[in-house]
């Protein structure tokens, strides 16, 4: 990182508009505390503003110094890139829309820019314009670092999500003592069984079930892959000492089930949920009989 | 190097007999010596003593890989042999995923939840065995 | 973008006590880097597996492990080396069933099923190198099925 001193005017423009950042630091920060981003982002009291912007202001500074103005991964950008997001999410929390908080950005660039034509008073009209080149596409780099920080963080939401909705999307009833159940709806996916398989031996364990039954009612298809998964889940509750019971596989899907070849083998599998609790029950050595003939809970 | 590891166990797992039955714990990660040994005593003690069954609890075990679960399979099946049923309970969830997924799904194994629920599991007559136990043919 | 942070262990494997050494390392070291509990039993299994190998059909050898990332995700990366008389057939050597060490022939196809990068390189003659890396799960995604 090469020197500088506070006052030079040398090198090279961007060496230049670092060295300007560096002395000015204070009064664009002042400015872009007025502006919408900082304003709204910052809401305790100006002087957080203030401080938030100084912050990037040295980032800039710092990148400039090394002469990596179109450089996104530049080293400076590094001790930002947290306070960027953390700027972009609470802008996106307040519902504008990427594009806006882009604009958003871009409005950072005229007070620094005025600042620094200001500051270059005197020179050659050629070297004010180099130099406001490179503060330009410093700060449209800056306004890339953010997306993409923004970006990443869109991310990891979307992972939290999809791991929340996994674990949601798994509930574990207990139907009986010694007796649990999963209703799966949806599409079973590599991810999504196996936090099915996990969930659901957790609460064998947990509830000292004997028995759990997989009702696979609401699962729209069965490949290979899904059957595979049915039959390692079973296979691991029987390792454990608990039996499985596979319900719910509808006509459509066990015909395609034997389209494709697909045996789940020792699987035991019964119709409906209903079946699969009356088995359980039985095995349990507590029978299910109906009152009458015709009374109810026929199925 | 070894600081902060527990230091397992070496020498002869112990066999508590209650009744009729054997009961093994396994605790933490053993030698596969260890193992070996366990699987000589059992036939020994069976064969000495005619107990009628070998509960194994194993929900103080971590991990077991092919080779501890051979010597499970191994002892079932020469408990078989001495008239003597053998129950392994309470395997731990990640234990049994990991054994499946490793290919392992060990049929001929008898097994029970917890170590009451294999008890009563060798009180029961000698009949095709129920839930936890081996596994049915289906109809 | 793999970054590799350098080797941080080095675990002879010339008994079946070193056997223990290796599967509490890999079970410490993956529980500090954030693996789940059946990731970490996995790795263990595989790390058993493969260490068991080195030792019966190597003759001994060494388990190097080291923390590796990729972009926002850390990973266990484990070697296992040996100068035994290495694998003639690698592709029977992996699939289930082979043995030729009295095990049930799950060492080497099962416990690729276990971690999530598999590299395995002999010479016959002068040894064998198994490579294996786990990652830290990320909201899951299917990986291998890609």
């Amino acid at each position: 990182m090469p020197e500088h001193d506070t006052g030079g005017t040398l090198g090279t423009p961007a060496q230049e508009v670092g060295g300007f950042l560096r002395r000015r630091s204070e009064q664009v920060a002042q400015r872009w505390a007025d502006e919408p981003l900082f304003r709204t982002v910052f809401t305790v009291s100006r002087d957080e503003a203030v401080e938030a912007g100084k912050a990037i202001v040295d980032a800039l500074a710092h990148v400039a110094d090394t002469q990596r103005v179109e450089d996104p991964d530049a080293a400076g950008f590094t001790g930002v890139r947290e306070q960027l997001a953390r700027m972009g999410a609470a802008r996106s929390r307040a519902g504008l829309s990427a594009t806006q908080v882009s604009a958003e950005l871009a409005a950072l660039l005229p007070p620094v820019e005025n600042l620094l034509v200001a500051d270059l008073d005197g020179q050659e009209p050629e070297r004010v314009r180099e130099c406001t080149t490179a503060l330009s596409v410093l700060m449209g780099t800056l306004r890339l670092v953010a997306m993409q920080t923004a970006l990443s963080e869109v991310q990891a939401l979307t992972d939290r999500q999809r791991l929340q909705l996994l674990e949601v999307a798994t509930p574990v009833i207990k139907l009986w003592d010694g007796i649990v159940a999963v209703p799966l709806i949806g599409t079973l996916d590599s991810a999504r069984s196996q936090v099915v398989m996990e969930t659901l031996l957790e609460a064998v364990v947990d509830q000292h079930a004997r028995f759990a039954i997989l009702d696979i009612t609401g699962v729209p298809t069965v490949d290979s892959l899904v059957a595979q998964h049915l039959m390692k889940t079973v296979a691991a509750a029987r390792l454990m000492g608990a039996e499985c019971v596979v319900s719910g596989i509808r006509p459509a899907i066990a015909q395609t089930m034997v389209h494709l070849g697909l045996d789940l083998g020792t699987v035991k599998t019964r119709a409906s949920l209903a079946d699969a609790l009356g088995y359980c029950l039985h095995e349990l050595g507590a029978n299910i009989v109906n009152a009458a003939p015709d009374g109810a809970g026929r199925r | 190097m070894s600081e902060g590891f527990s230091r397992p166990v070496a020498g002869h797992v112990p066999v508590l007999r209650l009744g009729d039955v054997l009961l093994v714990t396994l605790q933490g990660d053993l030698y596969d010596s260890m193992a070996h040994q366990l699987q000589q005593d059992l036939s020994e003690t069976i064969s000495r003593s005619r107990v009628t069954g070998v509960v194994i609890d194993i929900s103080g075990v971590e991990m077991v890989d092919s080779f501890l679960g051979r010597v499970l399979a191994e002892i079932a099946a020469q408990t078989e042999l001495l008239a003597a049923r053998t129950v392994v309970a309470g395997m731990r969830p990640a234990v049994a995923i990991t054994l499946v997924e490793l290919g392992l799904t060990l049929p001929g194994l008898r097994t029970a939840l917890t170590t009451e629920a294999a008890m009563e599991l060798l009180a029961q007559p000698i009949v095709p065995s129920r839930a936890g136990g081996v596994r049915e043919e289906s109809p | 973008m793999h970054t590799d942070a350098g080797v941080e262990a080095r675990l002879p494997i010339r008994s079946d006590m070193d056997l223990v050494w290796v599967r509490q390392h890999v079970r410490q070291a993956a529980a500090r880097l954030g693996f789940g509990l059946v990731d970490q039993t996995k790795l263990v299994t595989a790390a058993s597996e493969l260490a068991r190998n080195t030792l019966v059909h190597g003759g001994g050898g060494l388990m190097e492990a080291s923390h590796v990332a990729d972009g926002g995700t850390d990973g266990l990366r484990l070697t296992f080396s040996d100068t035994g008389p290495g694998i003639p057939d690698l592709d029977r050597a992996l699939s289930d069933g082979y043995t030729s060490g009295g095990g049930l022939g799950m060492g080497l196809g099962g416990s690729r099923r276990l971690v999530h990068d598999f590299v395995v390189e002999s010479v016959p003659g002068s040894g064998t190198t198994v490579r294996v890396t786990s990652w830290v799960s990320r909201p899951p995604r299917p990986r291998e099925e890609a």
